[in-house]
């Protein structure tokens, strides 16, 4: 514990500069890869808006290619362009980039070890007024358990434009997890995307908050309050779940002996689970999840649902307060 | 001209590979294997134009095969061995522990010849078509050849694909279908009937061929080259190519009873007698890897 005098000012670099979607962040990513690389190639399933995939197709309109409502065939197409050198990325909403293709991901890409890129927008409770059909809460967990696919999730425009292009350079297939709504965008521009490495956004002693996604930001609202409160809080974006960034994991907690997990997805299989078994194995303290109680979402605003869910700002503030309770 | 008693001497050797590899680890699937031996002794010993000895991933400038239906491995593997993709005394390895040869094909142990994984039927047109569209971005003029079963074709995916490959007018793909009319519950008109099969592939926009005797290698041979004359035409070609399961064993011929069942040493012994050993059958020697690790 600190006093207010002592309230750190690492997270002054992290403030909002306008709001954006991490959605056009994958588009103008995509776009730039495409520049940069002539062996990316794109693929969507009828949802070349809601990627914002345009700006690549205008560029490179023999790069791309119209899969229709047709996401299984699209998988497989994916595969045997990587096959033969191409570096594919597909495009379609998280539910139907994942749950719906998990044997084509599993066995043509996966298995088969195919340098694909699995790009998935509308992720989790924050697609809002479309529903649980649409609101995949799963996703992360059916992707980290396919052996040596990466699993991304960004937390804002800046770093998912980064993390687009980066993936590029990565030899192997990647599940790209953004979102529908507009969000703050506060990871400067020019912060180098690195695949596995955890940011850590700000020093404390007292609790670590780990998050990922579109909770980060909330994660860095509950910081502050937590901070104001004299609460001295270590947060850290994780935002490549797999392979997770176990070295900054511990090396926080060694600090601050509590933990809390922040994220828009079931609380079965993500990131609370992850760093629960990096935990269990090496540096066990209590934790506390903030994630959706093993249940499926609802039509309402993305803020109604991350209040009713449980996955708002202040829900990690009394995430970490239960956290540093349990201290021993 | 292609030496069709050569090409039918290699297709008995092979038939005695995948009964042979079949017995030896109790398991696979002989019967759509000795099926389409013809198609693929047809396919590696004079069709496909591709590079001997040398194998690469991303296959430029060379036919490619893709296969969908992965469980017949073993006359793919035979063939494989036979054309000098690996040793023939590693076919002893099939379905073994620590074997390149595994069940269903597998990339992840390099095996040279095998370009993605099969086995969860309906998936191979879509890598092939993906393949093909590679090489049409890459300028390469060479061609996809894909396999899928006929009991296959009751997966979705199979005909998102085919609307697929059309509305590309993915023009440098051949796809031929086992049609030996079998699945693993029965035949396939009582499982699940297929219908009209030739018309269901026009109407998705693929030009079709009848191949009435996909057992007879002149037949399979003659076939297969004139559908390559038909490529680079704006469409995806498909031959449905009528074959027996189980073709070249009495007691296995047009039977789904020998689609996943292994024959024991007196059915060997039985089957083995019906085919010539034209090439030399290879050692068996089940620790080749051991000994080559």
């Amino acid at each position: 514990m600190h006093n207010t005098l002592e309230i750190n000012t690492m997270l002054d670099k992290y403030q909002s500069t306008g709001k954006k979607a991490t959605r056009d962040g994958f588009g103008a990513g995509l776009h730039e890869i495409g520049k940069r690389n002539d062996q990316v190639v794109a693929l969507c399933a009828d949802l070349i808006g809601s990627l914002k995939m345009d700006d690549f197709i205008a560029d490179f309109p023999e790069r791309f290619f119209q899969c229709g409502i047709s996401e299984a065939n699209m998988i497989g197409v994916a595969s045997g362009l990587a096959s033969c050198g191409k570096i594919p990325y597909t495009g379609t909403f998280a539910n139907f980039s994942t749950g719906r293709v998990y044997d084509q991901i599993r066995q043509s890409i996966a298995y088969a070890g195919k340098n694909v890129k699995i790009c998935a927008s509308h992720a989790g409770l924050t697609l809002g007024e479309d529903g649980a059909t649409h609101q995949i809460l799963e996703d992360i967990g059916l992707m980290k358990m396919l052996p040596g696919m990466v699993v991304i999730n960004p937390c804002d425009y800046n770093q998912t434009k980064a993390a687009t292009i980066a993936i590029a350079q990565h030899k192997g297939p990647v599940y790209l997890r953004f979102g529908r709504p507009s969000w703050p965008v506060f990871i400067p521009e020019n912060m180098p995307f690195e695949i596995g490495k955890a940011i850590v956004l700000s020093e404390g002693a007292d609790v670590s908050i780990f998050a990922t996604g579109h909770l980060v930001w909330k994660a860095v609202e509950a910081t502050q309050i937590l901070e104001e409160q004299g609460i001295s809080v270590e947060l850290i974006n994780i935002h490549t779940i797999k392979p997770l960034d176990e070295a900054a994991v511990l090396k926080s907690v060694a600090k601050t002996g509590a933990v809390v997990s922040a994220e828009e997805h079931n609380r079965f299989g993500g990131l609370g689970d992850s760093i629960a078994q990096t935990l269990v194995a090496n540096h066990p303290c209590p934790m506390e999840y903030v994630a959706v109680n093993d249940s499926f979402g609802e039509s309402g605003t993305p803020d109604q649902l991350l209040e009713k869910y449980g996955l708002n700002t202040e829900s990690i503030v009394a995430a970490a307060k239960r956290a540093m309770a349990r201290k021993g | 001209m292609a030496d069709i008693s050569n090409l039918t001497r290699i297709a008995s050797q092979v038939r005695r590979d995948i009964l042979r590899q079949t017995h030896f680890c109790a398991s696979g699937h002989p019967g759509g294997s000795l099926g389409c031996t013809e198609y693929f002794v047809a396919l590696y010993f004079e069709v496909m134009d591709y590079k001997k000895g040398t194998f690469t991933m991303e296959g430029k400038n060379e036919d490619l095969f893709f296969l969908s239906n992965g469980h017949i491995s073993p006359v793919w593997y035979s063939v494989l061995a036979r054309s000098g993709f690996f040793p023939v005394v590693e076919l002893s390895t099939f379905r073994h522990i620590n074997s390149r040869l595994q069940g269903h094909p597998a990339t992840h142990e390099h095996l040279p010849g095998i370009r993605t994984a099969s086995g969860s039927l309906g998936q191979g047109i879509s890598v092939a078509l993906g393949a093909a569209l590679e090489k049409r971005l890459d300028g390469d003029d060479k061609i996809i050849w894909c396999l899928t079963g006929d009991g296959e074709l009751q997966e979705g995916q199979i005909w998102e694909a085919a609307l697929f490959g059309a509305h590309q007018k993915v023009d440098n793909l051949i796809v031929t279908v086992d049609w030996n009319g079998q699945q693993i519950d029965g035949p396939t008109k009582e499982v699940m009937a297929l219908g009209d099969l030739q018309a269901k592939w026009e109407a998705f926009g693929w030009e079709v061929t009848v191949l009435e005797k996909g057992n007879d290698m002149a037949a399979v041979v003659e076939t297969m080259q004139a559908v390559k004359g038909k490529t680079g035409k704006g469409k995806p070609q498909v031959i449905l190519m009528k074959t027996a399961m189980g073709k070249g064993v009495d007691f296995m011929e047009g039977t789904h009873h020998w689609h996943g069942k292994a024959p024991n040493a007196e059915q060997l012994e039985n089957a083995l007698g019906q085919l010539e050993e034209t090439l030399g059958d290879y050692p068996y020697n089940p620790n080749y890897h051991a000994q080559h690790a």
